[in-house]
């Protein structure tokens, strides 16, 4: 049994240490919201927050991920919607949605290191791949969701 | 008529986890109307909760292009009840078999889903309004003509009583449906022609599952897919004997041309698929490469009784006395549709033969028939439950390969839900791929540098003779031609040819299925303008006809983006127009090039005229989505070697990253009459505007695609 720390949450799970993060999470823990695209680390869909990093779960694996607050999608607005998501409905972002949850999570982490990126900031932290072509409004949803200077709470911290 | 659907109602079951926690999952798609409190179908468009609440059913799938909501948005405004309270959910493909198909078409491509069903789910709109008002006038005893219905709430005008539409939905649902209904003058639009938030992405912004890939059942089990890598071979022997003793492992089946290992999760079917051994019998198609398939498309290009597709004047007479003649050759590579999810399927088939399907398909219909014909029941016996698409642009409609997969290894386990999910690796080598092409053309000038003639000889794969042969006339696959065969410039002279060379690599439609013509004609006309010494706006715009929408919007892209104006030094600019998917695009790229050779997009301006335009805002999305797909398949290839494709992940079929992604802006000049699509005419343009403009920046033209690093290195 491996214990895991899950937004918030414990959870005991009879996998073996080696099974990626994603694959307990999506398998064994019910929690499908990061995604598989490629599970070798190149695209990005399966990003989750480990003790508040941008992580790719499909190349962490669970016995890696043991002692680490894990936040997924799931988790990352408790209660209500974090504010990068309603910025990502209020800018229309996701096309097919598939890569998106992924992009909120890599984008969760890095407001919480600066909170006002700039442009190259962004294109730095977002390495996540999207096939649909909604780059130009995840760009203009992580602008909207910045903070303003003075008020800037760290975030994304299970 | 109350709606109750039970194949759903487990939907929202429970299921003990791995953990052993109790979780409840429910998938927001499917099966709204049938929760809570009774609902009225009003008709097979249009649910009404008693309160107020209304439910559009959806036939035609969503993948990202917005039609999900644009439907609705079309439905609800001849409805005229208040968008706040409307939601959507997919039609069951079942019932629409059970209905004699009273949704219309359920396939999802071509740019359709608008332009190919607005009349009717209009009419299921004003169909539904009428009957609801009846039903209120009724209740008053009044003429309905006396009363009027706005945002849900119907008001009878002389004596200002006002019901709702949730208080009369049961009622109007007895009553005759309308013959003949009105439709709304687009012009007066309340709902629909405005950019309203589309309905399905809180969900998908929240996590929740929507997707194939998200399906959970009840003990459900996963399967992971290997079918043999040389397409066409077939699996010879496998030692599964190791793959067996694995963690988790249920099953390995064995089918002609795939095995597939079923496990308690996904990652251990797929560890132990790898430990699988097989051995596979390539069949004939062993030694097939890059340089057979361009061998055979160059002997193509030489075959004397190539299908003819176009004859007007004399094309040869002129060239041969034109004062000028250019010639040039152009290919494109295989590719990857690469949705970012992979294919998938949930099959279950039940203990009474009836199957049970969730899938991400651009065809729940299509899906429908490939499981009840691999699972040898009637059509009746089987459910599709279509699930939101992690990307479709053409891979999900016609082939349904992964559907058939899905069912056989369910059928392996009766009584057991199963997901069957192809691995990137496995999604990457076995797509129905953008047809590779080689394509020649010359252009005749006189000497003025008017065209007096236009040839195009074309060779490439058919992806008609794959996905629906009875199509194919004369030996024309129109998606082959398409875009050199319909031009709309003014020439006098033109012959175009196409030979069939099909190969072994399977092909399919790929978004804007032909476009790589579009590229090919835009990027020459452009040398011909050059030949001749004239501006490549002017020299299209002396070639089309006044009153020609290609024109049109030829030049709101050229005003748009400053055609003539001066860019800053080491920027070009370049445009082309095309049309297609019912729709007019011309785009103006700009871009530089820097000495090594890196090209950056900086600025896209595309113009579209569609008629009409449901959702502004989608179609924005739509033209930022076609114009990083196009970006991506100025770089990207699938190759070939020992039968084989040679790419296996993005690490090697690069995709489009945030800091290369164009400014992009969409001029919407819609000029009402007619109705175009969205999802692919943005891409129609994109790569000849680009490639124009990378002669511009450099003079280089880039004739061979993929651009290969160093392609464009200064000398
Ligand atoms: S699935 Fe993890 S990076 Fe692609
Ligand atoms: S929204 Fe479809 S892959 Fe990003």
């Amino acid at each position: 049994m491996l214990k895991l720390t899950v937004n918030g949450r414990g959870h005991a799970v009879d996998v073996e240490p080696e099974m990626p993060l994603l694959w307990v999470l999506r398998d064994h823990l019910g929690l499908p919201g990061a995604k598989y695209g490629c599970g070798i680390s190149q695209c990005g869909s399966c990003t989750v927050l480990a003790d508040g990093e941008a992580v790719r779960s499909c190349i962490l694996t669970a016995g890696q991920a043991v002692g680490r607050k894990i936040v997924t999608i799931e988790g990352l607005g408790k209660p209500g919607l974090h504010r990068l998501q309603k910025a990502w409905i209020e800018h229309e972002v996701p096309q097919c949605g598939y890569c998106q949850t992924g992009m909120i999570m890599a984008a969760a982490a890095l407001l919480a290191k600066k909170p006002r990126p700039t442009d190259a900031d962004i294109d730095d932290a977002m390495t996540n791949l999207c096939r649909c072509g909604t780059y130009a409004r995840v760009r203009k949803a992580i602008h909207a969701a910045a903070a303003p200077v003075a008020t800037v709470t760290p975030v994304n911290k299970a | 008529m109350s709606v109750s659907f039970a194949r759903r109602d487990f939907l929202k079951a429970s299921a003990a986890a791995g953990g052993g926690l109790a979780l409840e999952f429910s998938f927001p798609v499917l099966a709204n109307a049938a929760r809570g409190t009774p609902a009225t179908e009003v008709n097979a468009w249009v649910v009404i909760h008693p309160d107020d609440r209304v439910v559009v059913r959806i036939a035609r799938s969503e993948m990202g292009q917005g039609t999900y909501t644009a439907l609705a948005q079309l439905v609800a405004e001849e409805l005229d009840c208040d968008w706040a309270k409307v939601t959507a959910e997919f039609a069951s493909p079942n019932e629409h078999v059970r209905r004699k198909r009273i949704w219309g078409s359920m396939s999802t491509g071509g740019s359709q889903g608008v332009r190919g069903s607005h009349d009717y789910v209009r009419k299921a709109g004003a169909a539904a309004r009428e009957m609801l008002v009846s039903a209120a006038a009724a209740q008053w005893k009044v003429p309905p003509a006396e009363c009027s219905a706005d945002k849900g709430v119907i008001t009878h005008g002389p004596s200002k009583r006002r019901l709702r539409y949730g208080q009369v939905a049961a009622q109007a649902a007895k009553l005759d449906p309308p013959r003949d209904v009105a439709l709304r003058d687009p012009k007066d639009w309340k709902i629909a022609g405005k950019p309203l938030h589309r309905l399905d992405i809180p969900d998908k912004v929240l996590g929740k599952p929507v997707f194939g890939t998200d399906v959970m059942l009840p003990g459900m089990l996963h399967a992971s897919i290997a079918q043999c890598p040389v397409f066409g071979g077939k699996v010879k022997a496998v030692d599964s004997a190791e793959a067996e003793r694995m963690r988790g492992v249920k099953k390995i089946v064995r089918a002609a041309d795939f095995v597939a290992v079923v496990a308690d999760s996904w990652w251990r079917a797929n560890e132990a698929l790898k430990k699988a051994k097989v051995e596979w019998d390539a069949g004939a198609h062993g030694a097939a490469s890059d340089e057979t398939i361009l061998a055979m498309l160059r002997e193509g290009l030489a075959d004397p009784k190539a299908a003819s597709a176009k004859r007007s004047g004399d094309a040869a007479g002129a060239l041969a006395t034109a004062a000028k003649v250019v010639e040039a050759e152009y290919s494109s590579p295989y590719l990857n549709h690469a949705t970012m999810e992979p294919q998938v399927c949930t099959a279950w088939v039940k203990p009474d033969g009836f199957v049970e399907v969730w899938t991400s398909t651009q065809n729940g219909e299509a899906s429908m028939a490939a499981a009840a014909e691999t699972a040898g029941v009637p059509l009746e016996k089987v459910e599709v439950h279509k699930m939101m698409l992690g990307g479709g642009f053409g891979r999900r409609g016609a082939p349904q390969d992964f559907v058939k997969q899905g069912v056989a290894i369910a059928m392996a386990m009766p009584g057991k839900p199963v997901k069957m999910m192809w691995s990137r690796e496995e999604d990457m080598q076995h797509g129905y791929y953008r047809p590779a092409s080689l394509v020649r053309m010359r252009g005749g000038l006189d000497a003025r540098g008017g065209v007096v003639a236009f040839e195009a000889k074309i060779a490439c794969p058919s992806i008609l003779s794959y996905l629906m042969p009875g199509s194919v006339r004369n030996g024309i696959d129109f998606t082959a031609v398409r875009t050199l065969h319909d031009m709309p410039y003014e020439i006098a002279n033109q012959q175009v040819d196409y030979a069939m060379r099909n190969g072994h690599v399977p092909v399919g439609f790929w978004r804007a299925p032909g476009q790589q013509n579009g590229v090919y004609r835009e990027c020459f006309l452009d040398e011909l303008a050059h030949a001749a010494g004239k501006d490549p706006l002017q020299f299209r715009l002396d070639m089309l006809k006044a009153g020609d929408k290609n024109r049109l919007v030829l030049e709101a892209a050229a005003k748009a983006a400053g055609w003539g104006t001066p860019l800053a030094p080491g920027v070009g600019r370049g445009l082309a127009v095309v049309n297609g998917f019912g729709s007019y695009a011309a785009g103006v790229a700009e871009v530089s090039v820097d000495p090594s050779g890196a090209l950056k997009v900086l600025r896209y301006v595309v113009a579209i005229d569609s008629g009409h335009v449901v959702n502004p805002d989608s179609c924005a999305a739509q033209a930022e989505s076609n114009a990083v797909y196009g970006l991506g398949a100025l770089f990207e290839a699938n190759t070939v070697k020992d039968g084989r494709v040679q790419e296996s992940n993005f690490h090697d079929f690069p995709l489009p990253m945030i800091g290369e992604m164009p400014r992009v802006e969409l001029v919407l000049v819609p000029t009402g009459g007619f109705w175009g699509g969205h999802g692919e005419p943005g891409i129609l343009p994109f790569q000849a505007a680009v490639l124009n403009a990378v002669f511009a920046a450099t003079g280089k033209r880039v004739r061979t695609l993929p651009i290969r690093p160093g392609d464009l290195k200064r000398a």
